[in-house]
């Protein structure tokens, strides 16, 4: 075929999201309270963004593309805070 | 004078068309993200004013299932992020061999999620359609359903998309390896991605929650 | 005379219809909205008809409610949010920046097609029936009581609704890709700012419409309570989701407006615009803010206290930089040499009517006047002044500036002059009693009210009739320059601007060369060069 090997920053990352993937399963499972979304979520987050930089090759971008890409986050954010304010403020 | 050349006239050069489009993928998945953030809005507030019905609920979802499909989409994600690199590297072949692994991966995904589906319908946990639950909580676990089915249909359409796009995109390098079909590579490759991160947090959110038993 | 321009190129349908063009898409466009415009203009002909009276004399409650539905939904979706942006904005922003196209031509269609699909769908739904839930297809109604096509109308507008964001990334990543070499940031004229700050609310807000409608639609086909108390879902998850994309909306419908007043105020003044850097980031921080506001229209609906103390802060703050612009047109005016040509008329209107619908708006933003205010015609009023009295006097304006350019004629200035001057009074007549009827407590989207309130609303009604000749006069004397119009020169303004140093009309790849750029915008002050021409 060809010489071609997938280059070690891609595989190393693979194998670090599903380890990850498998750590969020097993702490999903340890009574942590309200501790158990925060982990669930700071794991999620990490995975996304090993995918956000390596795969999606962010970390090779410029200042340009990072504000692009993190915008639609920053968005979200907006959406989702000050939207619950009213539902977590209500008497 | 304009036509003729490799890339349309409101471009200076190929790789300046190259660099737009990828930008435009990118303000693309900004809409996205907003697409499914008002999902997640609606999923918070019922969660904290049900945490308990969304609990009860989460545990009634197939976290063998979806564990597995968050492993076949990170996966996926893999071979494509390969695909990708094999193009850049001129092994055209590889690449789109690697486009066919991620498909069958996709549709591997979208298979399980049908069985998901089947499973929860002979439940009786699909709200509109048929959904029975016993007890105090029935309401929030409802509510949880709800979102559950909007946000993973929702999800699978784009999967479906995503499938369509790198078959495309496969068929079309299998042919060529241009820059602009690299250029058009890389752009699909990011949305696939992007639909990959959207499931890492409905995974998060769907299939873990209530799993300690609280 | 038969050099080769955009629109004579070709002449087949197939060229028209499959273009990519953006000159071309911007006509297709043109066509269209003007066809909504009307229809919906005819809709508020029947409103103002029937409240003449106090009683119901032309239509029924039911019927009423029909009509000020599709009203709402036709000109916000598929009027005001398209209309500069697809028409002025798609036809001058390339030419602005030097651009040969926009950075996707092929999308620029697609949004065309879209708007007209999504304008079919809502037509049907409309024509078949009509929808009766208001624009705002607020729930519990739209999703379990109303008897109406509301699956139809929603599609729609869910469809349309891409059209938008295919738009606003276009022109996000033509702005940032495409300037000509040498056209920095800062010497963009202030209509390409306007214009990207639009395009930033374009693609962020519109998508939680899409997710909204799709919740309504799914509550409504399988009828799963959502937004339902009664299984604890909250009907106000449905307005915090409609808001935040609809209060941000009415910058979409605003600040295209504000970016073409810079562009008249500065020819019409012979003078650059004052304070250009805190103008071009009063777009930014409107599109911004804009999107942390829209609880205020949320003040009686059962949200907490604190996040109505909140909203109504921030109301106030988002009046700051849409105030900054006003005082910064007002002192371009001083001491310019002013010509009070059409556009300019319009210009020098929008300022007046969007800075007495601005200021209304801070009346509401209060949270104890809203109490009064909110769900009265004293909104509809505001609402009016700021899209009508502000948006489409622009787009008048805009329209007779570039008029030369897009179609190569001149226009009767005669006509175009009476015709400013009848929107002006026409609309004041319009829309001034409905703020007095709003202050006294005449509720809105009531076909029926206490004999009271009749006088402020036949005057409101005469005015209509008046507004409605006056929009008619312009179908007529454009229509006749496109035939019978003098020819115009590349630069009948004698105005500084890229699009104004290419034939008119333009021909199909814009420029002859690629121009460069070495100096900033609006440089009315000095004896110009045309910019030079680079291949």
């Amino acid at each position: 075929m060809t010489d071609w090997r997938p280059p070690f920053s891609l595989v190393a990352s693979w194998l670090g999201l599903l380890a990850l993937l498998a750590l969020t399963v097993t702490l999903a499972y340890v009574p942590l309270g309200a501790f158990n979304v925060v982990v669930a979520l700071g794991i999620g987050a990490t995975k996304a963004a090993m995918v956000a930089a390596i795969f999606m090759e962010l970390r090779h971008r410029g200042a340009r593309t990072m504000v692009f890409a993190t915008a639609g986050l920053f968005w979200l954010a907006i959406l989702l805070w000050l939207g619950s304010m009213d539902f977590l403020t209500r008497t | 004078m304009l036509k003729g050349r490799a890339f349309a006239p409101q471009f200076a050069s190929s790789r300046h068309r190259d660099e737009t489009a990828e930008l435009g993928m990118w303000v693309f998945i900004a809409t996205e993200v907003l697409l499914f953030g008002g999902l997640l809005l609606g999923y918070f507030v019922y969660r904290h004013a049900n945490p308990l019905a969304f609990a009860e609920a989460s545990r009634h979802t197939d976290i063998v299932i979806g564990a597995a499909n968050t492993a076949i989409l990170l996966t996926s994600s893999f071979l494509v992020a390969c695909a990708v690199d094999a193009l850049r590297a001129n092994a055209r072949s590889a690449s789109v061999a690697l486009l066919a692994g991620a498909i069958v991966l996709g549709a591997s995904f979208l298979g399980l999620k049908g069985i998901e589906y089947a499973d929860e319908y002979r439940e009786h946990l699909i709200p509109g359609i048929d959904f029975v639950f016993d007890g105090a909580l029935a309401n929030g676990v409802q509510l949880f359903f709800v979102f559950y089915f909007v946000s993973t249909a929702i999800h699978g359409v784009h999967m479906l998309i995503g499938i369509g796009v790198l078959a495309t995109l496969a068929l079309l390098v299998h042919k060529s390896g241009s820059t602009r079909r690299r250029a058009a590579l890389h752009s699909a490759a990011l949305y696939w991605h992007f639909v990959d991160v959207v499931w890492i947090f409905l995974f998060a959110l769907i299939y873990l929650p209530g799993r300690s038993g609280g | 005379m038969s050099e080769i321009d955009y629109l004579n190129a070709s002449y087949t349908l197939r060229s028209w219809f499959l273009t990519t063009d953006h000159k071309r898409i911007a006509i297709l466009f043109f066509a269209s909205l003007t066809v909504f415009f009307f229809i919906g203009g005819a809709a508020a002909t029947l409103i103002r008809i029937e409240l003449a009276t106090p009683q119901a004399d032309l239509v029924s409650a039911d019927g009423y409610n029909r009509l000020f539905t599709m009203h709402g939904v036709i000109m916000v979706w598929f009027f005001l949010i398209p209309s500069i942006p697809n028409t002025l904005g798609n036809f001058i922003v390339p030419l602005m920046i030097g651009a040969r196209d926009l950075a996707f031509p092929r999308l620029n269609l697609a949004s065309w097609y879209l708007f007209m699909l999504g304008g079919t769908v809502t037509l049907f739904a409309i024509f078949a029936g009509g929808i009766d839930t208001g624009w705002t297809f607020y729930t519990p109604f739209s999703t379990l009581y109303s008897n109406s096509y509301v699956l139809v109308a929603v599609s729609g507008v869910f469809i349309v609704g891409f059209s938008s964001i295919l738009t606003g990334l276009n022109f996000i990543v033509t702005i940032h890709r495409l300037r000509a070499p040498g056209l920095t940031w800062y010497r963009l004229p202030l209509f390409i700012w306007s214009l990207y700050a639009t395009s930033v609310i374009l693609v962020l807000a519109t998508p939680v419409l899409a997710i909204t409608l799709v919740l309504l639609a799914a509550e409504r086909f399988f009828g799963v309570g959502i937004f339902d108390p009664r299984i604890g879902g909250d009907p106000l998850l449905f307005q915090h989701l409609f808001w935040f994309y609809s209060h941000p909306a009415v910058y979409i419908m605003i600040l295209p407006g504000m970016g073409v007043v810079n562009e008249l105020i500065s020819c019409f003044s012979r003078k650059e615009i004052f304070g250009y850097k805190f103008v071009a980031w009063a777009s930014l921080a409107i599109a911004a803010v804009g999107f942390l506001v829209w609880g205020h229209h949320m003040f009686v609906s059962g949200q907490s206290l604190l996040a109505s103390l909140v909203f109504s802060f921030m109301s106030f703050i988002v009046a700051v930089p849409s105030a900054i612009k006003v005082f910064n047109w007002t002192a371009t005016l001083h001491k310019g040499s002013i010509r009070f040509d059409a556009p300019m008329l319009y210009a020098l209107a929008f300022i007046g009517l969007f800075t007495i619908g601005g200021l209304t708006g801070l009346f509401l933003a209060c949270l104890a006047y809203d109490v009064h205010a909110t769900d009265t015609y004293f909104v509809v009023a505001h609402f009016h002044y700021i899209m009508v009295g502000g948006m489409v006097t622009a787009y008048f304006g805009g329209l007779h500036y570039w008029w030369p350019k897009i179609t190569g004629r001149l226009y009767s200035e005669g006509w175009a002059r009476a015709a400013a001057i009848l929107i002006f009074f026409g609309f004041n007549l319009t829309f001034f009693p409905q703020f007095v009827l709003g202050a006294e407590g005449m509720p809105r989207r009531y076909h029926v009210y206490p004999p009271e309130f009749q006088v402020w609303n036949v005057l409101s009604s005469g005015g209509a009739t008046i507004l409605a000749a006056a929009y008619l006069l312009p179908l007529f004397y454009l229509g006749y320059s496109l035939f019978f119009g003098a020819r115009a020169s590349a630069n009948p303004w004698n105005a500084p601007g890229l699009e104004w140093q290419t034939a008119s009309p333009p021909p199909e790849f814009n420029f002859a060369t690629q121009p460069m750029v070495t100096r900033g915008p609006y440089q009315y002050s000095t004896d110009f060069e045309p910019e030079p021409q680079n291949a």
